[in-house]
């Protein structure tokens, strides 16, 4: 019933507004086409002048009313880049924006015709255009060049201390992996994935390396503070991406073609709650890349910690080699302790 | 058909006049005037009528889709009523929502934009802004809106098979448009867009070849290239750039349909899905990405650039005034069209490109900023000290250049790789090409609509509702879209259909509500301006001038109703170029008036 008085309302509208239109085409005819055009064209250029003033004054207000809903200070050591290079643009363009929507409303209105005025005949001046040609040229060549640094800094190799965790997508969860105490993530063949002998990542049991890799999964990712993390980022099924706003980062994640970022972290979770003030901030991790029916919801988290607090965590993790294969898990033997050092050391 | 072969050479034609109408001489029938016409201004009617029609399914979906990420938590039982499953307990369901952003971003990009607006003003001005009596292969430009016709009829069929429309997103990317496992939208649906799309590619490829070979051949007696109205400039660049680019489209929809129904791995490795292991190896998903958009950046120009044209020669027409830096906008015409080339990657920063091959493509994409710069420079300058005169066409040319100022601007935030990491894939990337691209090139689509319709159909539009529908829009653009850059800014994903389960991103709920509002208010404005179009053609005011605008071109000096072969008689011959706007004390110098003795030089 509710739609139906909707519609009816929208249609009855609709019916009135037209035959205000056709009734005042009817009197522009009868009053002379042309002197109701000059009216109107009164009527426009005002208008014209009114959108640009209310324009800027809706331009102020919106940002003031979500300017401190956005960004926050970035989480990371690249993010202070990024945020950098972003209000270096913002500031440069934001004067180009004010001076030509100026200047566009404001010819209109002034310029709008007047049987006073004759149109001032003027093809080209080519100094004028040669003086816009290198202007923006130049303005453009130094945002180049500082993004430039910036995307070279941000995408170079990750340094030599920094953690390494892959992260790997599929529809539509994230899982983890780090690569134990030899700090290398063992090799793996997607041929392997198989969920019911305990290998979702599809890793080589017979390369020692992933005889000590850590699974994570249904858990956040923890990552240390003030400490580089070299992300090898990869996808078992179709394209997602790591989005990770705080940190100002994000990569695709690809399946077939492994892809890597790195940065480092600044700031524990416990400090984004404080300076957040909410009590519920995690760093999360959204899927940026469309990637199926739950891509809205393939969400994974993040937990900044102390060296310490990451530490403790970490200990209580099994390798999923001993997962996968019982038998050489030091837990179920009694005198195992060398056998496994043996298996490690092969 | 003879008048039609003999005309370009704009020498002495002899058309007799056989019956006051005036279209050629045999009686046309109904079919062969109005259906399966071969007159360029009948084919130019009919892509934008289609092309109307897709707007407003595009539209509509759009409208379906705020809806849900507006009020996420309520329940509109009427969509079920009529989506069955799709919205079930009045709920639009995931796999739906995805197929309404699919196929909105498709039809809008393609079928509404591309077709609708170069399609229509390409047929409809190049012969008649050239002084030509019909394009170069009056029959292949038939068989270009037939192929666009079945490309539609095989997209709206997708739209109604069980397990739904193709629901990847308007680029496709494979594996997810390639695995039939990964949902239902990449069954049958997909299949069916991909074929869509190389129909559509074809008619577009026929277009364009008749859109060169007529502006190269058949331009009348004098019309030399910088003579040519700037309309026919930005036309004929257009149609480069999608036959140069469309191709390399049609080949990765190809290799995709071979990778979904024949068991190759172009872009297909290492792939688990839903717990099935695939034998496929050594493809690489990347290669879709840069088959796509090779065509998928030209395509923005492909959009903007017939936009662009328009909008020149409007403004000029109604400032009174010649377009200021003639030669200057034809420099930055062709300047994007070069770049428009060599940009492709800044859409892949964040794929695992090179960072040196992305860093070239900051360069390359930066670059473009300075042709749109100038073009921006030189529209502010044709309005200075000009005589304007606000006809809804310049109202709507006036909002195209508020508007490429302000999603142009946004572009050198995203063309940045530093900046780009972070709002790659966000809502303000939605917001920078729904403005500069989406609505920018609809304002210019409007402009032409309003500007030529006399010619068209030898009647007006109504005024009021075209001034009503101007402020509108505008205003409702830039509402929907000014504050969804801060959306954006905030890191919120694009295509994420409820975003309460997130910390970081349920900030901006009532923002939300306030753009659905808006742009349900919006569209029904477009319902009334498609209401205008059609009252108009049969109830519009007369036009009882040949040149009510006042304008130089060709096109005014036809009969108010041209019939097909658009001349009687001999084909005008040209004098001058088309912007004597204000010369020497006259208001406007035909082009086709011969330059006089006295006259001062520019």
């Amino acid at each position: 019933m509710q739609t139906f008085f909707i519609v009816a309302i929208l249609v009855l509208g609709f019916l009135i507004t037209f035959q205000i239109a056709k009734a005042s085409e009817y009197v522009a005819v009868l009053r002379g086409i042309e002197k109701a055009r000059k009216q109107t064209n009164k009527i426009n250029g005002f208008m014209l002048l009114s959108f640009l003033i209310l324009g800027l004054i809706g331009v102020w207000y919106c940002n003031k009313k979500l300017s401190g809903k956005i960004l926050g200070a970035p989480a990371s050591d690249h993010g202070v880049l990024v945020d950098r290079m972003l209000y270096v643009t913002l500031a440069i363009t934001f004067i180009v924006f004010i001076i030509t929507q100026i200047a566009l409303f404001w010819f209109a209105y002034k310029y709008q015709e007047s049987d006073k005025r004759k149109a001032f005949y003027y093809p080209h001046n080519n100094k004028l255009e040669l003086i816009w040609t290198v202007i923006p040229a130049i303005t453009l060549t130094v945002l180049v060049g500082f993004g430039i640094f910036y995307w070279f800094k941000i995408t170079g190799n990750a340094p030599k201390n920094s953690m390494v965790v892959e992260v790997v997508g599929s529809q539509f969860k994230w899982e983890f992996r780090y690569p134990g105490t030899d700090g290398v993530l063992g090799k793996k063949y997607f041929k392997k994935i198989n969920d019911a002998e305990s290998n979702p990542l599809g890793q080589l049991w017979e390369d020692p390396a992933n005889h000590d890799d850590i699974y994570v999964s249904g858990e956040s990712m923890h990552l240390v503070v003030n400490k580089p993390v070299h992300l090898v980022i990869g996808s078992k099924d179709v394209i997602h991406d790591v989005g990770l706003a705080h940190f100002r980062m994000k990569m695709d994640a690809v399946p077939g073609t492994p892809t890597s970022m790195w940065f480092t972290p600044t700031k524990t979770t416990k400090q984004m709650i404080e300076e957040t003030g909410n009590p519920d901030f995690v760093y999360e991790i959204s899927c940026d890349q469309m990637c199926g029916k739950g891509h809205w919801s393939m969400r994974g988290t993040i937990v900044v910690e102390t060296q310490e607090e990451f530490d403790a965590w970490m200990v209580a993790k099994k390798p999923q080699y001993l997962v996968a294969n019982p038998s050489m898990d030091p837990a179920n033997k009694t005198d195992s302790v060398t056998t496994v050092a043996a298996v490690v050391q092969q | 058909m003879s008048e039609v072969t003999h005309g370009q050479s704009g020498a002495v034609v002899a058309m007799p006049v056989h019956h006051e109408h005036g279209h050629g001489h045999h009686e046309q029938s109904f079919i062969s005037k109005y259906i399966f016409s071969m007159d360029h201004k009948t084919i130019g009617k009919q892509f934008l009528i289609t092309g109307m029609v897709w707007a407003i399914i595009g539209g509509l979906f759009s409208v379906l889709f705020r809806l849900q990420l507006g009020y996420p938590d309520q329940t509109f039982p009427i969509l079920e009523t009529f989506f069955g499953k799709w919205a079930a307990g009045g709920h639009i369901q995931p796999e739906f929502y995805y197929g309404l952003v699919t196929i909105h971003g498709t039809v809008l990009v393609f079928f509404v934009l591309t077709a609708g607006l170069s399609g229509t003003f390409a047929n409809l001005l190049i012969p008649l802004q050239v002084g030509a009596r019909d394009m170069a292969s009056p029959f292949l430009n038939m068989l270009s809106y037939w192929f666009f016709f079945l490309a539609s009829v095989i997209m709206l069929s997708s739209i109604f098979v069980h397990t739904g429309p193709a629901s990847g997103g308007w680029t496709m990317y494979p594996p997810l448009s390639a695995l039939r496992q990964a949902g239902d939208g990449q069954k049958i649906g997909t299949d069916l867009w991909l074929i869509a799309m190389a129909m559509f590619i074809v008619s577009s490829l026929l277009g364009g070849l008749n859109y060169i070979s007529t502006i190269l051949n058949m331009r009348t007696k004098g019309m030399s290239m910088t003579r040519m109205p700037l309309t026919i400039w930005a036309m004929f660049f257009t149609a480069v750039l999608g036959v140069l680019s469309f191709p390399v489209l049609l080949s990765g929809a190809i290799l995709l349909l071979f990778d979904r129904n024949l068991g190759t791995s172009f872009y297909l490795s290492d792939i688990v899905v839903n717990g099935e292991i695939l034998p496929n190896e050594g493809g690489s998903a990347i290669l879709y990405q840069h088959l796509f958009w090779f065509l998928g950046h030209p395509e923005v120009y492909i959009i903007l650039l017939p936009a662009m044209g328009m909008v020149s020669e409007i403004l000029s027409v109604n400032s009174r005034k010649p377009i200021f830096g003639y030669m200057a906008m034809l420099g930055s015409l062709f300047a994007i069209c070069i770049l428009a080339f060599l940009v492709w990657a800044h859409h892949m920063f964040v794929t695992g490109l090179n960072p040196f091959l992305g860093s070239v493509f900051v360069l390359l994409t930066l670059l473009i900023a300075v042709p749109s710069a100038i073009k921006v420079f030189n529209w502010l300058t044709t309005l200075w000290r000009g005589n304007i005169r606000f006809t809804p066409a310049t109202l709507f040319a006036i909002g195209f250049v508020s508007l490429f100022i302000s999603g142009g601007l946004t572009g050198i935030f995203l063309g940045n790789s530093t900046i780009d990491i972070h709002l790659h894939d966000t809502m303000f990337v939605v917001a920078h090409f729904h403005i500069v691209m989406g609505v920018a090139s609809f304002f210019g689509m409007f402009a032409g609509v309003y500007h030529w319709f006399p010619k068209m159909f030898g009647r007006y539009m109504n005024n009021t509702l075209a001034y009503m529908h101007f402020w509108v829009t505008m205003v409702g653009a830039y509402l929907i879209f000014w504050p969804m850059h801060y959306q954006g800014l905030a890191g919120i994903p694009r295509r994420y259909l409820d975003k309460s389960g997130w910390v970081s991103f349920n900030q901006f709920g009532d923002l939300d509500k306030m753009i659905t509002v808006v742009s349900i208010i919006v569209f029904a404005v477009q319902l009334m301006f498609v209401f205008n179009f059609f009252y108009s053609i049969f109830k519009g005011r007369k036009v009882t001038t040949r040149n009510p605008w006042g304008a130089n071109t060709l096109e005014w000096t036809t009969e108010i109703n041209p019939g097909h072969g658009n001349w009687e008689g001999e084909i005008p011959e040209v004098h001058r170029w088309p912007y004597d706007y204000g010369k020497d004390g006259r208001e406007y110098i035909p082009q086709t008036e011969p330059v006089g003795a006295n006259e001062s030089k520019h």
